[in-house]
Parts: C-alpha cells; structure tokens; sequence
C-alpha cells in the first residue's frame, strides 16, 4: 500500500534492475525512462503545429534528434517519433499531445514498459555499437538517431555525445542486449579503431 | 555485401538491415483474370544476369518499403526509389543507360 510521501516511483522495475558492467566501456541500464511512440504524417501541418506545441520543440529532420522542453523528440521514420522524457511526465505529454492532435490522423501510445533503456559511457562507445550493428560508425554523428539490429534484435541508438551513447529496445529482450553490450565491452576484447 | 540507401531515411543501409521484396513493378492479376495472366502473376519471374529491379523494405529501420535498381552481375547500385510508383522513374533510367547503353528489363528500358 502507498504510504504517505512515498514516491509511486519507488515500484517501478526496470527490465534488468540498473544492470551495470565495466568494461573498457561502461555499460547501464537506464532509470525507468518515459518513452512516447508518435504515428502520423509528420508532414502534416496538424501535427507538426500539435508536436510544437506541446514539446516546445517542431519535428526533427530525418534520422535527427530534438531537444525539448520536455526530454527529447527522435526521428524514427516518416510517419513515427519517439518522444523521450521522465517516467512520472508521460502520462500527461500523452494526454497532452492527444488534445492537441484533436481529429488529426494519429496515434499516441505510452510505450515506457515496453522497451529497455541502455547506456554506453567510454571513448570507445562508437567501436562497441560498431561490433554490434550494421552501421558506418565513422559516419554516425551526435544529434542523430537509427534504427538498427543490435546482432539479432531490433534496437534504436543516438549519440548523446562524441563518447557515449544511448540504446532503446523491446523490453522482453533487455537481457540479450545487456549481455551482448557487456560482452563487447569486456577488457581486452578492444580492437582499437576508436 | 550490398548497400542501398532507403529513399525515405537518406540512411545508407547494410543489406541485413533489409528484408528482400523479390521482383518490383509486378502487376496483380487477380479473380476474373485470364490463367496465364494469373500463373505469370504468380509464378512467372525475370532472373536476369544485369539490370534489374527489386523492392526492398528497410525493416530493422523506418519499416518502409522501397524499390532498387542494380545489376546482378557487379552488384553496382544504380539507384532507389519510392514504393509508390508503377514503374523506374526517367532519372534511374538515365543512370543506368549512361552505365550499361542499350539495356531492357521487361517493358522497361
Ligand atoms: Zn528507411
């Protein structure tokens, strides 16, 4: 039973309970993290104007990343966002952005139980992601995101810097990402390219 | 390994972030439809060895689906395009006319 003053916080788990490995990158779990999934043409001016105004922040560009004034907005395809922002505030950047959006053909869905937040802290975060994903590494830049596969599985990352990084998945395959990440970071295991 | 890059992400895309579409610009023959017109429609596929068009669809990424055209022989790129069309737009057949002069694939050439 809540008691008073407890925060409704303290009964969130998170998929790996802030799993953490040190390697010759460091790898975390992210704290329970609010995770928003936008379906609509970002073309649409109904949209872009309800995006602004509940964020603060328009559309990113393609494959871009948004700082808002509520967490960050991601570019996942024509037609879909990724609003990133506190656990407690999703709730309402739902409701928010669902009035906003009023009869504009849409979708709005609290997806923050469904996926998986990982951290990659290092210098050689970029050679990690490398190992893992089918991606030009030396052409990935911060303040962009992509969908990928991480090995096996499907999995969206941006650089939140020029040495770190974060991932998002599904939720039901937390482990298989944490245990690839720290495999690849594990001491001695570095190839050096970064 | 082969290259295409998704004409909706501007992301260059290594070919396992893809799921293969087989043969692109097929027209549906459904019910009412002639036999051979269904069995083309269903069973009958180009196989050549050159210029040749496919659809594509960027699944581990923006899951759009997109048309590409490239050469079976060198795996050269010549181009992708958007899924909503019924056949190559002028601009991929320019480039690969200036590559490979003289080539048809179908009614296309
Ligand atoms: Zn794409």
């Amino acid at each position: 039973m809540m008691q008073k003053g407890q925060s409704k916080m303290s009964n969130i788990q998170t998929a790996m309970n802030g799993a953490r490995a040190t390697g010759y990158v460091d790898v975390s779990e992210a704290p329970a993290t609010g995770m928003i999934t936008l379906r609509g043409d970002l073309a649409d001016a109904g949209v872009q104007k309800a995006v602004k105004s509940v964020m603060g922040a328009g559309v990113p560009a393609t494959l871009a990343v948004t700082d808002a004034d509520v967490g960050q907005i991601l570019w996942m395809s024509p037609d879909e966002l990724m609003i990133v922002c506190a656990y407690d505030q999703a709730d309402q950047v739902v409701a928010d952005l669902i009035a906003a959006l009023g009869e504009t053909h849409s979708m709005v869905v609290n997806v923050s139980d469904a996926r998986a937040v990982f951290d990659l802290n290092g210098s050689a975060t970029f050679e990690i992601i490398a190992k893992l994903a089918p991606i030009d590494m030396k052409s990935m830049q911060a303040g962009t995101v992509r969908r990928t596969r991480f090995a096996q599985i499907p999995a969206a990352f941006w650089m939140t810097s020029n040495d770190s990084a974060r991932i998002i998945c599904f939720r039901s395959v937390a482990e298989y990402m944490f245990n690839q990440l720290r495999n690849s970071a594990q001491a001695g295991f570095e190839v050096g390219d970064w | 390994m082969l290259l295409l890059e998704c004409p909706y992400c501007g992301a260059k895309c290594e070919e396992t972030e893809l799921s293969p579409g087989g043969e692109a610009h097929i027209k549906r023959y459904g019910p009412g439809s002639s036999d051979q017109d269904f069995e083309a429609y269903l069973f009958m596929r180009e196989n050549p060895k050159g210029v040749h068009f496919e659809r594509w669809r960027h699944v581990y990424g923006c899951g759009k689906w997109f048309h590409a055209a490239r050469c079976t022989q060198s795996l050269e790129v010549f181009g992708t395009y958007a899924a909503q069309t019924f056949e190559p737009p002028q601009e991929i057949k320019d480039k690969i006319s200036a590559k490979r002069p003289g080539w048809s694939w179908r009614d296309f050439s």
